[in-house]
Parts: C-alpha cells; sequence; structure tokens
C-alpha cells in the first residue's frame, strides 16, 4: 500500500522511515535488558524476536509460567506489545510465539511435534518462495509436512527445508550466540581436557571467582548477579545463575554461592570452557564498619540471605512493611529482605491475629443487629459459645481506590469461646443497610 | 513462698550438673541465657532462662496443633527479646505480621523464607542456626526427625543463635508426633486459656497455659502466663500469684 492511500485511510497517521539498522540496535537492547533480568542465555532474533534459553533460570522466579507472566508484564508496562512461547526447541518457540492463537502459549515438555503441527508451514522459518511453491504443492500445515517422506521434499526443496523441520523438533541442535552487554566485567577458563567431576568445577569456579572478583575491585564494583556458563564439548551450554541482596565482591561469599548451584549442571561429556561474568554489577565503595568507640552495629545478614534467596527462590524471602491500609490483608506487603529499614509500624490501636485466613471463611452465627458480637458461631463443623468479645471494628471500603468498595463496610469482633479460644470475625456489611454487605458473618483470623 | 524450697537447686545437685555438662563437651557456651523475666519460669529452667545456642520446640496445644497462633506469639516474643535480625521460616503463608509487631517484634527486624516443604525449612533453618548473625531462627515445621533435630541443636551450639521449631501440624491427629524424642533442650507447649476477666464487657489480656514439658537438666513444670505484651515479655496474672494457678493448670492439661 502506498503512504499517500494510508494517509487517506487514516487521518492524522504519523509516517517513518522504516530503519532497520535502529531496530536491530533496539533489539539488541531489549535482549540485554531481558538478560539482566531473567536469564543468562538471550539472544535477539531479528527482525521481531528474542530467544531465551530458559533453563537453569526460571527457578529463580518460581517456574516458567510465572517468569513468562512476570516478563510479559513488564514489557506491557513499557507499552510493548508481547506474544511468547515456551518450547523445547528455539524452532518450536518461534513457531508457536508467532503463530498460535493465544498470545501466550507453553507448550508440555517434548510435546513439539504436537504443538506445531496445527501451524501454518510459514512458521518453519521459511524462505517466502518455499513457502509459496509449497503451498502450491497443497501443504497448509507443518503436520502435513511432518507425514511426508523426507527425500521427495529434499529432493525438490533442497536440504533448508528438512534442517528447519529438524531444528523445530529438536532432532538436529541449534546454538545460540548469547548477546553480551558492553563493559561485562567476565573470567573464562579453557581447559585441555574436558572436565566433569563436581569437586573439578568446583575448584575451578574457586580459581575463577578470585579473578572476577579482582576485576571487579578494579573497577570499583561488586556484583549483583553472576551467571556462571559452562559449554560443554557437544556444544550445549549449561549455565547457572545466582543473585546477590547487595553488591559483593567478596570470593568466599560468591563462591560458596556458584558451588551450591553445581547439582544443577549436567556436564554430560565433560565441560570444556567454563566462563563466569558479572551480568548486572554495582558500584561498591570499601567502608570502615567496626570501630571500637561506637556500639556494635548489628550483624549483617545480607550473605545469609543471598545463601536462602538462591536456594528457595528471591520472591519468596521477604521481609513484611506496613500498608496505610485499614482493611487486614491489605496492610501489609512483602518487600525484599534487605531493602532499607525504615522503622514504620502498623498502629497498634486494635489486637491483630496471628493467623490470618488466605480467604474469609463463612461462619453461621446468631447475633443480634446492628451492632452486638455473635452469641455462638459454627466454623468447620464445631459450635462454640461465645463467652467474652470484644468490638465493633468497623473497616470501610477504600472506594478513593475501588470504586465497587463505596458503601463496603466490614465489623470486626474479637470473641473469645468458652475454651479461651479467639477467633477474629467479621460481618460484611453494618447490620442495618444492605448496601453495605451481604450482612454475613465470617472467620478472619486465629488470635494467640 | 510455698515454691521456694523445691526450686533452689542444691550445690550436690549443681556439682553433678557440672559433671554431666563437662561430659558433654565443652563447645556450649557456658550460661548464656535469656530470660523470661518471670521468676516462676526462669527459676525452672537450669542457669535461669531459655539457653542461648540452643534448639528449642513449641508447639501448640488442642486446636492451636493446627494453627499454632499462640505458639508463633510465643516464638515472636522470645525473638523479640533478643537482638539481631530474626529468620522466620514457614510453609504456609498465613503469619500475620502486625500480630508479631503487637508483640514486639517489629517489621524491620522479621525475615520471612517461604520454604516448600518440612525439609526445606529445616534446611534454611539450620543455615540461619549456622550463619550468626541473627539472633533467632524460627522454623515452622511438622515432622523432625531425631537428626534433624540434632542437626540443628549442633549448629545452634556453635554460634549461640536461639533456635526455634514451632511445631505445626496439617491435621489434628498427626500431632502425636510432638511426643518423639528429639535433641531439643526444651520443649513447650502453649495453649490459649480464657482471658483476664474484666469488670465490663471486652476480652481482657490474653492467657496461655504454658507447659514446659521437657528441659534438659531441669524439671517440667507448667505456668499460667498472660500474653507477650508490647516488649515481649509474658507476666504473671495477678489474681492467680497465690499459687492456684498450679492446681487449675494441671487439670486443663490432663483435659487437653
Amino acid at each position: 500500500m502506498a503512504a499517500t492511500q494510508a494517509q487517506v485511510l487514516v487521518p492524522g497517521l504519523i509516517i517513518q522511515d522504516a530503519n532497520p539498522a535502529a531496530d536491530a540496535e533496539g533489539l539488541e537492547r531489549l535482549a540485554i535488558w531481558v538478560l539482566e533480568r531473567f536469564s543468562p542465555i538471550v539472544a535477539a532474533d531479528p527482525p521481531d524476536g528474542i530467544v531465551i534459553g530458559s533453563t537453569g533460570a526460571d527457578h529463580l522466579h518460581g517456574g516458567e509460567q510465572a517468569m513468562l507472566a512476570k516478563l510479559t508484564a513488564r514489557l506491557e508496562i513499557s507499552g510493548i506489545t508481547v506474544r511468547a512461547a515456551v518450547a523445547d526447541t528455539w524452532g518450536a518457540a518461534h513457531a508457536l510465539a508467532r503463530y498460535a492463537i493465544a498470545p501466550i502459549t507453553i507448550a508440555p515438555e517434548r510435546g513439539a511435534q504436537a504443538a506445531i503441527a496445527p501451524l501454518p508451514i510459514a512458521a518453519l522459518r521459511l524462505p517466502v518462495d518455499m513457502v509459496a511453491s509449497l503451498r502450491v504443492l497443497g501443504f497448509e500445515r507443518i503436520g502435513d509436512l511432518l507425514a511426508q517422506p523426507r527425500a521427495p521434499l529434499a529432493l525438490r526443496f533442497g536440504s533448508e527445508l528438512g534442517r528447519r523441520i529438524d531444528q523445530a523438533l529438536g532432532t538436529t541442535s541449534e546454538p545460540m550466540e548469547p548477546v553480551r552487554p558492553p563493559n561485562l566485567v567476565e573470567v573464562r577458563r579453557v581447559f585441555a581436557e574436558p572436565i566433569s567431576a563436581a569437586e573439578t568445577i568446583s575448584r575451578y569456579i574457586g580459581k575463577l571467582v578470585p579473578q572476577l572478583c579482582e576485576a571487579l575491585g578494579a573497577r570499583g564494583l561488586g556484583a549483583r548477579r553472576l551467571d556462571l556458563v559452562c559449554h560443554r564439548v557437544d556444544n550445549r551450554l549449561q549455565v547457572a545463575r545466582i543473585g546477590t541482596a547487595t553488591p559483593v565482591r567478596d570470593p568466599k561469599r560468591l563462591t560458596r554461592l556458584l558451588c551450591e548451584k553445581i547439582e544443577t549442571i549436567d556436564p554430560g561429556f565433560g565441560i570444556e570452557i567454563m566462563s563466569i561474568a558479572a551480568i548486572v554489577a554495582e558500584p561498591l565503595e570499601a567502608r570502615q564498619v567496626a570501630t571500637s568507640l561506637i556500639e556494635d552495629s548489628p550483624p549483617d545478614v545480607s550473605d545469609l540471605v543471598d545463601i536462602l534467596a538462591n536456594r528457595v527462590g528471591e520472591r519468596r524471602i521477604y521481609r513484611a512493611a506496613p500498608v496505610a491500609s485499614d482493611v487486614p490483608e491489605r496492610s501489609v506487603e512483602r518487600i525484599p529482605a534487605m531493602a532499607p529499614e525504615t522503622g514504620a509500624t502498623w498502629p497498634d490501636h486494635w489486637p491483630r491475629p496471628s493467623r490470618l485466613l488466605a480467604t474469609p471463611e463463612p461462619v453461621e452465627t446468631v447475633a443480634l443487629l446492628p451492632d452486638h458480637p455473635p452469641v455462638w458461631f459454627t466454623w468447620r463443623g464445631v459450635r462454640r459459645r461465645v463467652r467474652r468479645a470484644d468490638g465493633p471494628e468497623r473497616v470501610f471500603g477504600e472506594w478513593w481506590k475501588r470504586g465497587p468498595e463505596l458503601a463496603a463496610v466490614r465489623d470486626y469482633f474479637r470473641v473469645e469461646d468458652e475454651a479461651g479460644e479467639r477467633y477474629w470475625l467479621y460481618r460484611a456489611g453494618d447490620g442495618e443497610d444492605a448496601a453495605t454487605g451481604s450482612q454475613g458473618w465470617f472467620i478472619h483470623g486465629i488470635f494467640g | 513462698m510455698q515454691l521456694e524450697p523445691k526450686v533452689r537447686p542444691t550445690p550436690a545437685i549443681d556439682d553433678l550438673r557440672a559433671q554431666i555438662r563437662r561430659i558433654e563437651g565443652s563447645r556450649r557456651r557456658a550460661k548464656a541465657v535469656l530470660p523470661f523475666g518471670v521468676p516462676e519460669v526462669d527459676a525452672r529452667l537450669p542457669d535461669g532462662g531459655l539457653a542461648r545456642g540452643a534448639l528449642h520446640e513449641v508447639a501448640g496445644g488442642g486446636n492451636a496443633a493446627v494453627d499454632g497462633a499462640a505458639a508463633a506469639l510465643f516464638a515472636a516474643g522470645v525473638a523479640a527479646r533478643t537482638r539481631g535480625k530474626v529468620l522466620w521460616c514457614i510453609t504456609r503463608p498465613d503469619l500475620f505480621a502486625p500480630a508479631l509487631a503487637q508483640a514486639g517484634l517489629g517489621p524491620d527486624r522479621v525475615i520471612y523464607v517461604e520454604a516448600g516443604d518440612d525439609q526445606a525449612v529445616l534446611a534454611c533453618l539450620e543455615e540461619g542456626l549456622r550463619h550468626g548473625g541473627l539472633g533467632t531462627a524460627v522454623g515452622e515445621v511438622g515432622r523432625m526427625s531425631m537428626t534433624a533435630s540434632r542437626r540443628l541443636q549442633l549448629a545452634a551450639e556453635g554460634t549461640g543463635t536461639i533456635g526455634i521449631a514451632l511445631r505445626r501440624w496439617r491435621r489434628q491427629t498427626e500431632a502425636a508426633d510432638f511426643g518423639q524424642p528429639t535433641a531439643a533442650v526444651t520443649r513447650w507447649r502453649v495453649s490459649v486459656m480464657p482471658s483476664e476477666p474484666l469488670p465490663v464487657p471486652g476480652v481482657g489480656r490474653h492467657r496461655w497455659l504454658v507447659e514446659l514439658i521437657r528441659c534438659r537438666a531441669g524439671d517440667s513444670a507448667d505456668f499460667t502466663l498472660e500474653a507477650c505484651d508490647a516488649s515481649g515479655r509474658l507476666a504473671l496474672p495477678a489474681d492467680m500469684a497465690d499459687g492456684s494457678h498450679q492446681k487449675a493448670g494441671r487439670r486443663r492439661g490432663a483435659s487437653a
């Protein structure tokens, strides 16, 4: 379509010249952004894609699905429309990301063939004229091609077709050339003989990390994220990534963190090149921490946080921080374990239960309206007589943030049964006006 | 006071205890304890307080074996009175941080680790105890074998951090596991009791029946105590200071 024609169809259309060089550069920058945050192996897949080796990195984000959700959410915030797929091979993921109906697809392990079979043949990364001639022959979908004997096709279309099919199915390997950010601090070691024993790997980690720390020290940096990349003799990459909560340049700490990851590395027939790169590094300056004149500061636990974060995942080690909200489940947010201490805490007007149920559970009650606590209630099949009660503590819906909560009210009561067990009940609604809630009773927490 | 002659140890017993300690090994730091600040409780514990550098077990009694609400606050009270950060390893994220803050354990001090299962909790707890920079490390764990508890105890002995295994089970029936032997130095059961009676309608200060079920180099005992205040301290109820709580506590303990 000519530009003038498009301008007639869409008034106010902004026209820019295609700039493939700038596009490629932008893609490269995006790949580095993904590399720093998500996975050690990332490559630009021009003209419009990024390919990510997720093995060895998804556990830090809580699995493939969570990692993909996080990645797409972050990209969408920056105004990029994303289609993503996870599959066993680059070829299959490439096809699913571009031609599957759902914008986010996760193919089951070893299910690449079944997943790509219904896709059109253009998904196979074939030259345009080859796709056209295959169409002429009546091939519409990849499944049609897979069912055909390979030899006649190779005779007619050359080896390219077979190679692309094999790459999509994973029968031939397709090496990725990972993107490397400029000014990357990296140390590597090439072995004369491939190594594979865990002890040997840990010995060489112990030799490489001090070199890396020296290089970081020369630039005044500390590592926040380290990648250990092992090049195997069969041309595959094995990677392990560790993260730290604060910039670190201590060889002992980094060595320990990396050595804990050795069990995730599959050495196969042997590793010939090992490299360690500080993917994310931040300024780290030496400062004096101990003097005998002032009171000793509380011990630093950032190394413990690092060890645990690399074991259970960064998101599952956290601190709780107060949020200015009267709704109990919204009054707590999770912040990184090493976030600066603010000294802020929750208001101490009313006692709070030590266990808060994830979702309030309905209870059967008998209670006087509008503002009396229940006389008895039944929760999980046990009927309890209320001996003492305190309340109501009225919590209003946050209409200034959430429209539907304009009239919502909860009345919280702390009740104690005959055995002394204390529960936190609330009534959804103020007991008079039906607009304020269902007037049903719920249990929300258990006091100690 | 009526209890005095029973709780004051005799010199001969002290000598024997010192001998046992020598046999046990010298790694244990001498007399590093965290007193509860309640004389009745401290008198029942060797060296007058909860041993630092040791593993302690806490569980809820009755229904609380599943929710562990009171046991968690008891542990929070202990942790609040130690210095430094507190590691809290959990499997179920139902701990409500404002309640810990009301027991004196502010949000800046607690680092939560959500481990997948009991094994992971024990591993994280051990790591926390070995580190040495923490005041207290708490792990909410169901099954804990003798071997696992021994590892935790050794890790704690090496650093002086207080380890608390907050025993919490998925089902009431599994709580019988609490009878199994472990290497913990003390074992506590914290059950809720009716709160302090008030002259007006309302719920008074919470009360617990705190049972010291097992105590290395000490006798078991039970106490009726008032729940943690804003600085994590327990207290003896004023109306029970005459000793009547002993009888009341025992009757309740038998029925639980």
